[in-house]
């Protein structure tokens, strides 16, 4: 038999004002099951605390509603108190009698009558509610970042420097992503490599990082907390702990002319390479469909000049199993293909090209050693034109969205340019220029104001070739006249888009996507670094375009929840969970298909003979949110939340 | 005419947006009509239609479902499931000769007080002009079983 106590608070005049506690009080007291039904000036005060607990023991009560304030504002404090008294927390419930009535209405009459109605209201809920016990879930205190880029660098680095383990995933040979890439950086103009380099080495050889590069994770099981995680380690043919990288085996390779990625095909490479002469760990790794032995069995010659016998034709992918306790996706961004672009000719003339390309171009260990060379010719450029947005802000070729570092690399590429070609006249074709950013708006105000970068705004219509000269039309809105600019170089600001493969990789992962392939947070203003699986966060690029400085910073926020996850040895969470009726179950599915969190998986069930009598669905309480949309998915009631059980809804319903 | 009529109004709303914009409208001491009575669930995507069923079966003269924007859910798609499920039962009540005026569907987020107060003033003063849900009370006289827990 129920016997609920009812605690009407006064909250000074706040509620007791509108409200007639009093005559609630006696009203609510005749109310069936309920034992007690008392008033008081502030029930949250601590005497008013200890009435409640005291009434809890007294008459030995199975629920006590709360009329008060919001269950936001005082929820804990009441469970706390539940709890104190020897009563199980989840079996109080909060009236929201004064920001839902007291503080709204006028009529003191009316807001006594709904105050009456919310308090039978939730005493018709707390009747049905159960004892419900915290979840535990014991934490794996090591975390598992994917992709050696700088986000994914700095997000290890912080975990480990913290204290805790850390296997850090790169699918290249080398650490570095894109920014080993870049020649100079803005706002600063500092040397990407010197400042990238220095971080690389640190990841490499912390004791508390293991670096597994050249690998891709391939699956990933569990929940937060406990993440079961299958690492392809793909076949180097290079033995990672014997060779030195002295370097004789690529000087020795035959196959020289394979156009280098890394430089974004304006160098060459070797079939046996490491991608750049920085590169950490310094081995090589053979591109097997390059490889003369790969294609028609005989050469070996890096085999051959290797001293210390570090090659292995022999190698097999292998698999490495880890459990880890959080994971931090940061694996980046590609430029956009500008395929679609025919207007501006790239991969016409060699002398269009990408951002990218022309920070190889510029960068010192860049293929032509910094110095701004045409790829037709060899000359040095005397007019270049940069041609802004080329794919960003395009809903009809490219992305709707906007790339964010264009207009910062564009005025960045124009200030490099003049510096290394004194005379030399730049031409920026731009739709706005957004420059916000610490220290941005004086960077771009530089390129013009200092390195005499001629801004146009306008769009371009058409790139040709006229006497070896690169003609490129466009317009000038400002002046509302056509211009034809003769240049030697055309630069194209591509779009910064997903990783090819990002959509796949988020299920593998068990993250949510959007409609471009950048993986969701959980909210994009409150939570900006978890992704919407518990455990899983995110850094860089991969989330959504960023800047270097936004993405080391996205980094050391994401390290700062693994680190905060791992600060305890179990986590607690509010079983506010579904569970599954195994005997009503048909099967249907449909709760999996509603689960925005995966948190919903097949179970089969067996007789004593082995046998399989059926499959049901079943809730994991480590992944599951507490939603919801699967209790009311569920054809067959099969399913049901903790906390807000069908019964509780509807008893609440009915006490209205 | 006595009184003019007063309806009885229940809302399903979830705990991340519409309750705590309720609040702060409480907070934000917005005065509103007083017919409203609030259910709060974790996210839209946990009210069944059934539970708005109930609501017009026990008397309720409307029912108002309120959640997070779309795009906004706490839960990352809970409310475009609760608007699908809209969508179908919308069309039921009119199959049943209900009027689908009498349950409300909107998003309030947990900013906006004000648009609470002026939504739950909106919807009473609806419910107020289509008059109690008389059907309904008809169907009690007929069967004598008036709903019970």
């Amino acid at each position: 038999m129920a016997k609920i106590g009812v605690f009407i608070c006064h909250c000074g005049e706040n509620i007791a004002s509108k409200v007639d506690c009093t005559k609630l009080a006696a009203a609510i007291g005749e109310h069936p099951g309920v034992e007690v039904s008392v008033e008081y000036k502030y029930f949250c005060s601590d005497p008013g605390q200890e009435s409640v607990k005291k009434a809890i023991r007294d008459n030995n009560l199975t629920g006590i509603v709360i009329a008060a304030c919001s269950p936001r504002m005082h929820e804990a404090t009441f469970r706390k108190a539940c709890a104190e008294a020897g009563l199980n927390p989840y079996l109080c419930e909060i009236a929201n009698i004064r920001e839902q009535c007291s503080w709204v209405h006028t009529d003191k009459d009316m807001a006594t009558e709904k105050a009456m109605d919310i308090t039978r209201s939730m005493i018709e809920k707390v009747k049905r509610n159960n004892k419900l016990q915290p979840i535990e879930v014991p934490v794996t205190r090591r975390a598992l970042v994917i992709g050696g880029g700088i986000a994914g660098i700095q997000a290890a680095l912080d975990i480990a420097n913290a204290g805790q383990e850390v296997v850090l995933v790169e699918r290249e040979p080398s650490l570095g992503g894109h920014m080993a890439q870049l020649s100079e950086t803005f706002p600063t103009l500092d040397c990407s490599q010197c400042i990238m380099t220095p971080r690389m080495v640190e990841a490499a050889q912390h004791p508390k990082i293991r670096l597994l590069t050249y690998a891709e994770v391939e699956h990933v099981d569990g929940y937060i907390g406990n993440f079961k995680v299958r690492i392809r380690m793909k076949s180097r043919y290079v033995d990672i702990d014997t060779c030195t990288g002295c370097g004789d085996c690529m000087t020795k390779c035959p196959v020289k002319k394979i156009s280098n990625e890394f430089d974004c095909g304006l160098g060459k490479r070797t079939a046996i390479y490491t991608p750049f002469a920085q590169s950490v760990p310094n081995i090589p790794v053979i591109d097997k469909t390059s490889c003369i032995y790969f294609k028609n069995g005989k050469c070996k010659t890096c085999m051959k000049s290797c001293q210390i016998n570090a090659i292995n034709f022999d190698m097999k992918d292998e698999f490495i199993d880890l459990d880890v306790g959080a994971i931090i996706v940061a694996t980046g961004f590609q430029v956009q293909n500008t395929a679609g672009y025919g207007e501006y000719g790239y991969g016409k003339y060699p002398d269009v090209i990408t951002g990218l390309q022309f920070e190889r171009l510029a960068s010192a260990s860049g293929p032509t050693a910094g110095k701004i060379l045409r790829s037709s010719d060899g000359k040095v450029p005397e007019t270049v034109v940069f041609i802004q947005c080329a794919g960003s802000r395009d809903p009809s070729k490219g992305v709707r969205y906007c790339s964010k570092i264009c207009c910062m690399y564009t005025a960045k590429h124009a200030m490099l340019y003049s510096h290394k070609v004194h005379g030399g006249k730049t031409h920026i074709f731009y739709m706005d220029i957004r420059a916000a950013g610490k220290g941005y708006d004086e960077f771009t105000r530089r390129a013009i104001e200092e390195d005499d970068a001629s801004y146009l705004r306008g769009r371009v219509s058409k790139v040709w070739e006229e006497n070896g000269k690169l003609m490129v039309r466009g317009v000038d809105t400002l002046l509302g006249k056509p211009v034809v600019i003769e240049a030697d170089m055309v630069v194209l600001a591509t779009a910064m888009v997903p990783q090819p493969n990002a959509k796949e990789f988020a299920k593998i992962i068990g993250i949510a996507y959007d409609e471009y392939g950048y993986y969701n947070e959980a909210h994009l203003k409150l939570r900006p670094v978890e992704s919407s699986t518990a455990g899983v966060f995110l850094a860089g690029a991969c989330q959504s375009p960023k800047d270097i400085p936004d993405s080391v910073a996205q980094a050391s926020a994401s390290a700062s929840k693994v680190l905060a996850l791992f600060s305890k040895e179990k986590l607690e969470r509010e079983p506010v969970v579904a569970a599954t009726n195994e005997i009503t179950c048909a099967g249907c599915w449909g709760c999996v298909l509603a689960c925005p969190y995966n948190a919903i998986e097949k179970k089969d069930i067996f007789d004593r003979s082995g046998r399989l009598v059926k499959r049901v669905a079943s809730v994991n309480p480590g992944l599951c949110q507490g939603c919801g949309t699967c209790v009311t998915f569920c054809r067959s009631n099969s399913i049901d939340l903790a906390g807000f059980t069908e019964k509780q809804i509807f008893a609440e319903v009915m006490g209205l | 005419m006595s009184e003019p009529f007063e309806p009885k109004i229940i809302a399903f709303v979830c705990t991340y947006c519409t309750y705590a914009g309720a609040d702060l409208a409480g907070t934000s001491r917005l005065k509103y009509a007083p017919n409203v009575r609030i259910v709060r669930l974790p996210c839209t995507g946990r009210i069944s239609p059934m539970f708005i069923l109930k609501a017009l079966q026990k008397g309720a003269d409307g029912v108002l479902v309120s959640g997070c924007h779309p795009g906004d859910c706490h839960f990352t798609h809970g409310n475009y499931h609760a608007r699908r499920r809209w969508m179908v039962f919308r069309s039921l009540l009119d199959f049943l000769g209900i009027s689908p005026e009498r349950v409300k569907f909107s998003w309030i987020s947990a900013a906006e007080g004000g648009k609470f107060a002026d939504l739950i003033n909106s919807v009473t003063e609806d419910i107020r002009k289509l008059g109690p849900f008389d059907q309904y009370k008809e169907l009690i006289k007929e069967t004598e079983t008036p709903a019970t827990l």
